[in-house]
């Protein structure tokens, strides 16, 4: 069974009085543990799937079924709810909250499960030793350098051990060594900890690291690279 | 759901001090509309309780006419007053003549009107709460004065020992006076027959304190006069006197306060909003990233009014603090409407205004934090996430 499962999905923005087809009959079908790397120029469409598959939006029309979960019609409450328990989101500029030190910063999924407080911070550690960064828990964003923010936030998107990791350009904001380095870390999580990753890129070297790319094109095209 | 709205709230409230130099203008403006606010609270319950102070509950005074009437247009005369001090229930009664002149003030140099009031020896007897903490009293028969504290605070050459011309006779002042901070403190005393002849009131006075026998008398001192509509009296509580006097300025002062306040508190609260709209707008990716991971709206809303709440809870403080240490105390006098004359009197900040100012900036801060907040939670996370 594909943990992903998109059918005859469109999504469409109104501008004014102008509808925006952004997605429309997209099928994509993603299995457990697979790495994807999701390319195509910018404006068409990327993130927005990205966004589907994350339960952080809606298909104007379809199916969007995730982990075993039909979103299509979920509230915005039980959607977040399975957010919490199933997607973790890395973004192309870190969005790590800059008063919270590293450690917070990754606590901050586990606020949402029962866990009590040590049992929060010693999970928050484990997945910083994941990333390697377990001498730098206490410090705050702005006193770590772009890759090891990015470090804190993958952190943050495996610490509630979700089974997708959904990544938007997450190499977007770094240099060739550095996203080098992120890009074998996102490979281990899927590798060694069976993390099913999609992630969108420009960068034709980063889409090497994944299993298989697709390319996404005039908003509505998938198809698959050779 | 508790956890999280306590758990953001937490975090944004950790957020606050790094804030603090931008929110300012929450925190300025509301301060200064309970600063306002406090200070004319403060003046309206201190005149009210320099007036009420001066009535002590088994003293009463005794006009001439209706019991609205006022000390100054009241006149009795010798059979009246003869009258009163011998009727069942007067324990001691103290005829007085109350006029009233002009002295420049100290602060303004503009004239304004101090009572002269005209007393024999029973008035102390009447009023033992009046000491003399300064000089000597009045010599009978002599053109001498006693000041209260505050009519020699407030007006120009009423010193010890200084010399005054009042209605074209001259006057030595001789004697410095409290009476624990009422009304009689605005006051300048003489001796009556002295004062009857300076200012041609010859055998007439215009008042009467009595010292009642007990809490009935009043009542019975009330009927007697009823019964006797010829001698056209009216005898009042000293409390219930002072009570009217002080309640139309009283009225007044808060009307305007509650006014003056109320403008400000609109400014302070746009000001609020802004500032919340800018706050929540430089969190925008912040926020949708919180949702984004599962936190709830709620939480949001909660946590963006408790930040402006508390913002505007230090405003209120602050205000609060300023009306405190900048007024609490502080002497100002006004014309008493009752009576013609100046009325010295102490800001009184006390605890429950200090409250009704925290409360209006809560208010504030509630209101100001509100709509922000609401359109922080309401925002699609999508669209948040980009940052527009
Ligand atoms: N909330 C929205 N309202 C209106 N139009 C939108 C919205 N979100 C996206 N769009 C439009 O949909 C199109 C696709 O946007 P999307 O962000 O998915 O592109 P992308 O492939 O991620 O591009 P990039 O590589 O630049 O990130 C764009 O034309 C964009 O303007
Ligand atoms: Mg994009």
């Amino acid at each position: 069974m594909s943990i992903i499962q998109l059918n005859q999905v469109s999504r469409h923005f109104t501008k004014g009085r102008q509808k925006v087809e952004v997605l429309s009959d997209l099928d994509l079908e993603i299995e457990e543990g697979d790495f994807l790397a999701l390319m195509g120029p910018s404006g068409s469409g990327k993130t927005t799937l990205l966004n589907l598959i994350g339960g952080l939006d809606q298909p104007t029309a379809g199916s969007v079924e995730v982990a075993g979960r039909q979103l299509v019609g979920l509230s915005s409450r039980k959607l977040a709810q399975w957010r919490s328990r199933n997607i973790g989101f890395i973004f192309q500029f870190y969005n790590l909250l800059p008063i919270l030190s590293a450690r917070r910063n990754v606590e901050l999924p586990l606020l949402l499960t029962r866990l009590g407080g040590r049992q929060r911070r010693r999970n928050a550690d484990v997945a910083l030793a994941i990333v390697g960064l377990a001498d730098r828990a206490g410090h705050k964003p702005g006193e770590l350098s772009g890759g090891q923010q990015q470090r804190v936030a993958i952190a943050r998107a495996i610490v509630a051990d979700p089974r997708i990791l959904v990544c938007d350009e997450p190499t977007g904001d770094l240099d060739r060594e550095t996203a080098d380095e992120i890009l074998d870390l996102l490979e281990l999580l899927n590798r060694e900890h069976g993390k099913t990753i999609i992630m969108v890129t420009h960068d034709p070297k980063a889409a090497t690291h994944a299993r298989r790319t697709l390319h996404l094109d005039k908003g509505s095209l998938v198809r698959e690279a050779a | 759901m508790l956890g999280q709205i306590f758990q953001i709230t937490l975090l944004n409230l950790r957020n606050l001090p790094s804030r603090l130099g931008s929110s300012s203008v929450i925190v300025v403006g509301i301060g200064g509309v309970v600063t306002v606010l406090v200070a004319i609270l403060a003046m309206a319950a201190g005149f009210s309780a320099t007036l009420n102070r001066a009535g002590a509950p088994d003293r009463a005074i005794v006009l001439r006419g209706g019991s609205s009437s006022a000390e100054l247009s009241s006149t009795i005369d010798l059979q009246r007053s003869q009258y009163v001090a011998t009727l069942d229930g007067v324990r001691l009664a103290s005829g007085e003549l109350y006029t009233v002149t002009d002295i420049p003030k100290r602060a303004t140099l503009l004239p304004s009107n101090v009572v002269i009031r005209g007393v024999e020896q029973s008035a102390f007897e009447v009023r033992p709460e009046l000491r003399i903490v300064e000089g000597r009293n009045f010599t009978t028969g002599r053109n001498e004065l006693i000041a209260g504290r505050g009519a020699s605070a407030q007006f120009l050459g009423i010193d010890l020992g200084a010399t005054v011309e009042l209605r074209q006779s001259e006057w030595t002042v001789v004697g410095i006076f409290e009476s624990g901070g009422s009304a009689y403190e605005s006051e300048l005393w003489a001796d009556l027959a002295t004062a009857q002849s300076a200012f041609r009131r010859f055998s007439l006075i215009s008042s009467m304190r009595v010292l009642l026998e007990g809490p009935g008398a009043i009542e019975s001192v009330r009927g007697e006069f009823e019964n006797n509509p010829a001698v056209d009296l009216s005898i009042t509580s000293e409390e219930e006197f002072f009570r009217n006097q002080s309640e139309f300025l009283t009225t007044l002062i808060t009307g305007f306060g509650y006014g003056v306040a109320l403008i400000m508190a609109v400014g302070a609260m746009f000001a609020a909003l802004n500032t919340m709209y800018a706050a929540v707008s430089i969190r925008t990716v912040e926020i949708a990233t919180l949702r984004a991971l599962g936190f709830g709206s709620a939480p949001v809303v909660i946590s963006v009014l408790v930040e402006s709440v508390a913002l505007a809870l230090i405003g209120g403080l602050l205000g609060a603090a300023v009306a405190w240490f900048g007024f609490n105390g502080y002497t100002v006098s006004t014309l008493n409407q009752g009576s013609f004359s100046q009325v010295a009197f102490d800001f009184a900040v006390s605890p429950d205004i200090l409250i009704t100012g925290i409360i209006w900036a809560l208010t504030l801060g509630l209101a100001g934090g509100l709509f922000p907040a609401l359109q922080a939670a309401r925002m699609p996370i999508t669209r948040a996430l980009r940052g527009d």
